[in-house]
């Protein structure tokens, strides 16, 4: 039995069909990232999970967290679970310690034990030495820090976190994904949901959502193996131009990535047969590489191929 | 159970300490709204403005003209009047009557003839016009009166009347404690509906229904640092009720208190009923206002009496919490009226503040959107 089973969950809002029929297991001890872009679906199902809004009605539908069925029993693995919502949910008038102080208490942490818990919590993020400051006053990392910490004083052993990272700057963000890893390696399951395509690749999952439907579910390395085509990058500075005059190309797909240009042919051609074209669009051939498809290329990749089905 | 409760209080008591503002409003409005209402809703009527045209001119007239200036009830006009055209008086608003005293006013009252006065009343405020009438005739009744011999009286016979509880009939006396049932319902209610409603706005609900907390708790922990503040509240207007505009307080201090603190739950139990069913701020007050205010001035018998009503108003008067404490405050602030009389209106408001509970526990979706 795997800790945490979902099987056919849908979710319409009036017309809307946010998740339709997405099913994921997770193993204990697993992280695994929900990959997807805005309006995909991820806060969706993070929410049914925590039985924060219902699912629709579907006879076939299940469940469960550690072989509880959410629907029914919640009560009963609310205290397995930590959730850490997309916005801050903390209350920002309250001090970083009161808030800490209110969530323990909820939980039955309060004396010597809640004090125990508090200092472990201060190791684990830094905040110790700005216990007394408001939480509305705090930086966007901090602030994440903090709501980790309160989803986690109960040492709950499945963290459900939906973008955690977004609004945060990068040194937070890899703390915090170091964070995370350290309680992945003290046996806790972890599913988050990310927009970041770095953050999926040190997952151990990644599953990919969008329009409400899996697409595929791999490890970071397979799924970027699962990458149909070859892939070249050209080091050049990506205008808007360039990418409409190179994907113009018959037979060559030009994206955006990062301060580059991703190139993509299909398996049997070679970039070389497109060497006359793209000096005519004003590019060295000799300047472009060959190399390994990433996570993103691929997640890409499915969400294209998806919207032109 | 007891523990989540006292851990949601205390939440609510830092969010209201790290409001000042809020809570300056809390403690500042009832107060000031007491003192607009309270001289504002006065139907006592005093220090009326009337012109005297004396074309007697005797000293009997003038004495007269002394007396009615010397009640309380009468003041001269700021402006001359002219006397061919004392109307002109009433119309511009100068006066609200004239009072003309003819030539012949001494020796008629020295021979025991008889003699009409003139009085020209300004009828468009009937309540007024209505004053100026009884009170011109209390003054000439009582001027007559000191003028007779000591061995004769007034011929006629003359009604004593006796006026209870209330006896200088002082309205504000009989407003006031239905003033602070209403300020301290619509305060009360305010105060709470925005508190679920808050949370549910800001995303905290978010985090605080998945932990293990019960609807119950969230309810009862959010009610009752508001019952302190609230009771508070209630005995801050009714001391200044006393010291501003003298309502005695006949009855127990304590019995006050209990009815006090009793009625300002359940008036936060409406408001917690509203923030349960609703999903903001600014839609929960509205609520507040409109289901307290109303209901409170016209249906508690504040000012129109319930028994006048008609069947079905009569009936929905009964879920009017103010009804019952403007009754038992009436009662023991006026009347002195003891605890065990009062037990009707106590258990009326005691079931009511249940069902309001009961409802919103019920009402209270532990879900977001």
């Amino acid at each position: 039995m795997s800790f945490l089973e979902a099987h056919h969950v849908s979710k319409s809002y009036g017309d809307v069909r946010a998740l339709e029929r997405f099913s994921v297991t997770i193993e204990k001890g697993e992280i695994v990232a929900l990959l997807g872009p805005d309006g995909a679906g991820k806060t969706s199902f993070m929410r049914i999970l925590c039985d924060l809004i219902d699912a629709d009605a579907d006879a076939e539908m299940s469940l469960k967290i550690d072989g509880v069925d959410v629907r029914k029993d919640f009560a009963k693995v609310k205290p397995l679970v930590g959730y850490m919502p997309q916005t801050f949910s903390l209350y920002p008038d309250l001090s970083i310690e009161e808030n800490m102080t209110f969530y323990a208490g909820i939980y039955g942490f309060t004396g010597a034990a809640y004090r125990q818990k508090r200092d472990q919590m201060y190791a684990f993020s830094n905040l110790g030495p700005f216990a007394k400051r408001r939480a509305g006053a705090l930086s966007g990392g901090m602030k994440q820090k903090l709501a980790l910490s309160c989803a986690l004083l109960h040492d709950p052993k499945l963290l459900i976190l939906d973008e955690p990272t977004t609004g945060v700057d990068p040194l937070s963000r890899r703390q915090f994904w170091e964070m995370l890893l350290e309680l992945r390696a003290s046996g806790v399951t972890i599913l988050v949901a990310t927009p970041y395509m770095d953050e999926v690749e040190r997952t151990d999952r990644a599953v990919c959502i969008f329009g409400g439907r899996k697409l595929t579910e791999a490890s970071p390395k397979e799924l970027a193996r699962q990458f149909e085509g070859r892939i070249y990058y050209l080091p050049q500075s990506p205008s808007r131009e360039l990418i409409e005059r190179l994907d113009a190309i018959d037979g060559l797909e030009a994206r955006r990535f990062g301060s580059g240009v991703h190139l993509y042919t299909d398996e049997r051609t070679e970039i070389t047969v497109f060497d006359g074209s793209l000096r005519n669009a004003g590019v060295d051939p000799a300047q472009i590489e060959p190399i390994e498809p990433s996570v993103e290329d691929r997640f890409i990749q499915l969400m294209e191929q998806e919207t032109v089905q | 159970m007891l523990g989540n409760i006292k851990h949601i209080a205390r939440k609510e008591i830092y969010h209201i300490l790290r409001d000042p503002r809020s809570l300056v409003i809390v403690f500042a409005m009832p107060v000031m709204m007491t003192f607009l209402y309270g001289f504002a809703v006065n139907l006592d009527i005093e220090r009326i403005t009337l012109a005297i045209i004396d074309y007697d001119q005797t000293p009997s007239s003038r004495a007269l003209v002394d007396d009615f200036y010397n009640s309380t009830y009468f003041d001269r006009p700021d402006k001359e009047i002219d006397s061919w055209n004392p109307e002109e008086a009433l119309k511009a608003q100068d006066a609200a009557g004239v009072l003309t005293i003819r030539h012949g006013f001494g020796e008629a009252l020295e021979r025991g003839d008889e003699f009409a006065l003139g009085l020209m009343i300004d009828g468009s405020d009937n309540l007024l016009g209505a004053a100026v009438n009884a009170y011109s005739n209390g003054v000439l009744l009582k001027f007559l009166q000191d003028r007779l011999p000591p061995d004769f009286e007034l011929p006629g016979i003359t009604i004593s009347q006796q006026v209870l509880y209330n006896p200088d009939l002082k309205s504000s006396h009989f407003f006031v404690p239905a003033i602070v049932a209403i300020i301290l319902i619509m305060i009360s209610a305010l105060l709470t509906s925005v508190t679920i409603a808050r949370e549910k706005e800001t995303g905290t609900m978010e985090q605080l229904l998945v932990a293990p907390v019960l609807p119950r708790e969230i309810l009862i922990g959010k009610i009752l640092p508001y019952i302190v503040i609230a009771f508070i509240d209630g005995m801050l207007v009714l001391l200044f009720a006393k010291l501003v505009f003298g309502v005695p307080i006949v009855g127990s201090l304590f019995v006050l208190a209990i009815f006090t603190m009793v009625y300002v739950a359940t008036s936060l139990s409406i408001g917690i009923l509203i923030s349960s069913l609703v999903q903001t701020q600014q839609v929960a007050m509205m609520f507040a206002l409109v289901t307290t205010l109303l209901p409170s001035i016209m249906l508690s018998g504040f000012i129109f009496p319930i028994k006048n009503m008609p069947t079905v108003l009569q009936v929905i008067s009964h879920i009017v919490p103010a009804r019952y404490f403007i009754d038992a405050t009436r009662g023991i602030l006026l009347k002195g009226t003891g605890f065990v009389l009062l037990l009707p209106q106590l258990g009326a408001l005691l079931a009511l503040m249940l069902v309001l509970l009961v409802v919103a526990g019920k009402k209270f979706k532990a879900r977001i959107g």
